[in-house]
């Protein structure tokens, strides 16, 4: 495997981007571009057995392998989650499914972010990023079978 | 312009906001404005005494117990009967029967009434705007009794389309179980009429009074309706205690809801006979503290003034209508003629969740997505909206902040 940086120097790249904010509102627009750019999805991969259903919003996730890593695409229709997917995936995607089940996604706590993966948000964030680490494990089973 | 309206000061709110501890608090540094009294309201401080006090003087249980405490809170207890028994204007007090809020007295209806007096091929009607609470527990019935559940049409408006009521009724119709005030758009629906109507056909009528009984007069004896139910919270009392009021003659004819200690006269273990109403209805120990407290929410209710508190709201509702429409992209959603204080809109191009999001870090609390009513957000084609409920502690100064966060927010998500 080539050598592709680590989630954990990715996870510090993030933060120490967020940490030029001052207010909430730069950190905000930051998101909300990074949603704005996320690149959607086709039509195709928009179907419910990709969905994650939130109450408010909804998140679409797909996962696929290769040489031994996962890379994943998502969308959602809401565009703040949408640039929260767009960081969960430049951290996530590309490592091997060991890496993706063992991280702790601690920068979500250090950008100040934590509440957007809290119960009450019911955006699908948080059932998203339990999807992607059924979909590590479930990789990880198939390659050592 | 309406603005001026706003200037008519039925009550002081400088002093009314006083009363409300949780008003004075930060949000994220910035001072709270609370616009999601529809879901629930927040609680003046003689309710949080009562509560504090209940615990401190005279809990004990009630109703069986001899000694001085256990008759004190009784009698406490029994003191909110008879509130309510007023507040709705229920001819005895013993149609009035505690549950845990409105939830709960539609499920003891449909699971008692429902199930003695529903058969297969049966009709049940519901309205397009109702809650999930009064959509599920019928739904559950239809299915257990194999009857059907036949719904009243929402025009654009966001109202009821009265012809379409009258042509569902059949001879196969059993109840009607209709919202009072749509929690989603405001709407008030004209239900004195639409008993009316179920009353010549010889079908009962359930009201759900969740949203209404904190802002319209309730007299469910001029109303007529056979069932109306409340939540306290709503009306600025605690969580926890709702009422399932009833007609006597229906009550007295259901079978017990839940069995347990309260509600039997005798057991043995060849079977039990039940106790009278409303105790019933309400078998173990009952959430005592928050009922004996919810008295106090009403009597403040009563002292402050129903129709000084309406007369302020509406005005306060039609000044957000109108500045929140100037804003470019802003579609309001429910233009009812009689509605309650809720305001719910949709930007173009703008998640009613973003919105939400940002608004809340201005410090401003509102209700994004479908209020439970996906049916409804299905019939507008809308994923869900942005709803701001007003309440008697809002102020003209509060929606001003609201439509400069709502303004502030299309800039950053556009």
């Amino acid at each position: 495997m080539e050598a592709v940086q680590t989630i954990q120097e990715t996870e510090e790249e993030i933060t120490d981007e967020f940490s030029l904010f001052d207010n909430w509102e730069d950190k905000y627009e930051y998101i909300i571009d990074l949603g704005k750019k996320l690149k959607p999805l086709s039509a195709e991969y928009k179907i419910d057995i990709n969905k994650i259903k939130g109450c408010q919003s909804q998140v679409w996730l797909t996962a696929n392998e290769d040489d031994g890593r996962i890379y994943f695409k998502a969308d959602s229709d809401a565009v703040i989650v949408k640039g929260l997917v767009s960081m969960l995936i430049r951290v996530l995607s590309g490592h091997t499914p060991q890496e993706i089940i063992d991280t702790k996604l601690d920068f979500v706590n250090k950008i100040g972010m934590t509440n957007h993966l809290a119960q009450t948000r019911s955006n699908g964030l948080l059932s998203m990023v339990k999807q992607m680490k059924n979909y590590a494990l479930a990789y990880k089973i198939k390659q050592q079978s | 312009m309406i603005s001026a309206d706003t200037d008519i000061k039925p009550f002081d709110v400088t002093a009314i906001r006083k009363e409300f501890p949780v008003l004075q608090r930060k949000v994220k540094g910035k001072n709270l404005v609370y616009f999601d009294n529809a879901a629930t309201a927040q609680k003046p401080q003689v309710v949080i005494d009562a509560l504090v006090s209940y615990y401190q003087q005279f809990n004990a249980n009630i109703h069986r117990g001899i000694h001085s405490l256990a008759e004190e809170a009784t009698a406490a207890f029994e003191a909110t009967r008879d509130t309510v028994k007023d507040f709705i204007n229920a001819k005895y007090r013993e149609e009035i029967i505690f549950t845990h809020g409105v939830t709960e007295s539609i499920n003891l209806v449909a699971a008692t009434w429902g199930r003695q007096n529903i058969k297969e091929g049966d009709e049940i009607i519901i309205s397009g705007m109702e809650h999930h609470s009064n959509i599920v527990p019928w739904q559950m019935l239809c299915q257990e009794k194999k009857a059907k559940l036949k719904i009243i049409p929402v025009d654009n408006n966001g109202e009821l389309i009265m012809d379409e009521y009258e042509k569902l009724i059949t001879l196969k119709t059993k109840i009607i179980s209709i919202v009072h005030a749509s929690n989603s758009l405001g709407t008030i629906n004209p239900v004195k009429e639409i008993i009316e109507i179920a009353h010549q056909h010889n079908i009962i009528v359930l009201v759900d009074g969740a949203q209404s009984a904190v802002h319209l007069d309730i007299d469910v004896q001029n109303m007529d309706c056979d069932f109306f139910v409340l939540s306290s919270h709503k009306i600025y009392g605690p969580t926890g205690v709702g009422v399932l009021y009833g007609k006597k003659e229906l009550l007295e004819e259901m079978p017990p809801y839940m069995g347990g200690g309260e509600m039997i006269k005798e057991v043995t273990f060849d079977g039990t006979t039940y106790n009278d109403l409303p105790y019933k209805f309400e078998a173990g120990t009952p959430n005592i503290a928050d009922t004996v407290a919810f008295k106090a929410a009403l009597d403040f209710v009563n002292e402050v003034g129903k129709d000084n508190i309406r007369k302020y709201e509406v005005a306060l509702t039609k000044y957000a209508m109108n500045k929140l429409s100037q804003i470019e992209g802003v579609r309001l959603v429910g233009a009812a003629k009689h509605k309650t204080s809720v305001v719910s809109f949709i930007v173009d191009g703008v998640h009613p969740q973003d919105m939400g999001i940002l608004l809340d870090n201005y410090g401003i609390a509102v209700r994004t997505g479908h209020h439970c009513c996906q049916p409804l957000m299905n019939r507008f084609e809308i994923p869900g909206t942005v709803r701001a409920s007003f309440a008697m502690y809002n102020t003209k100064e509060e929606v001003d902040e609201l439509v400069k966060g709502v303004e502030k927010a299309v800039k950053m998500l556009r």
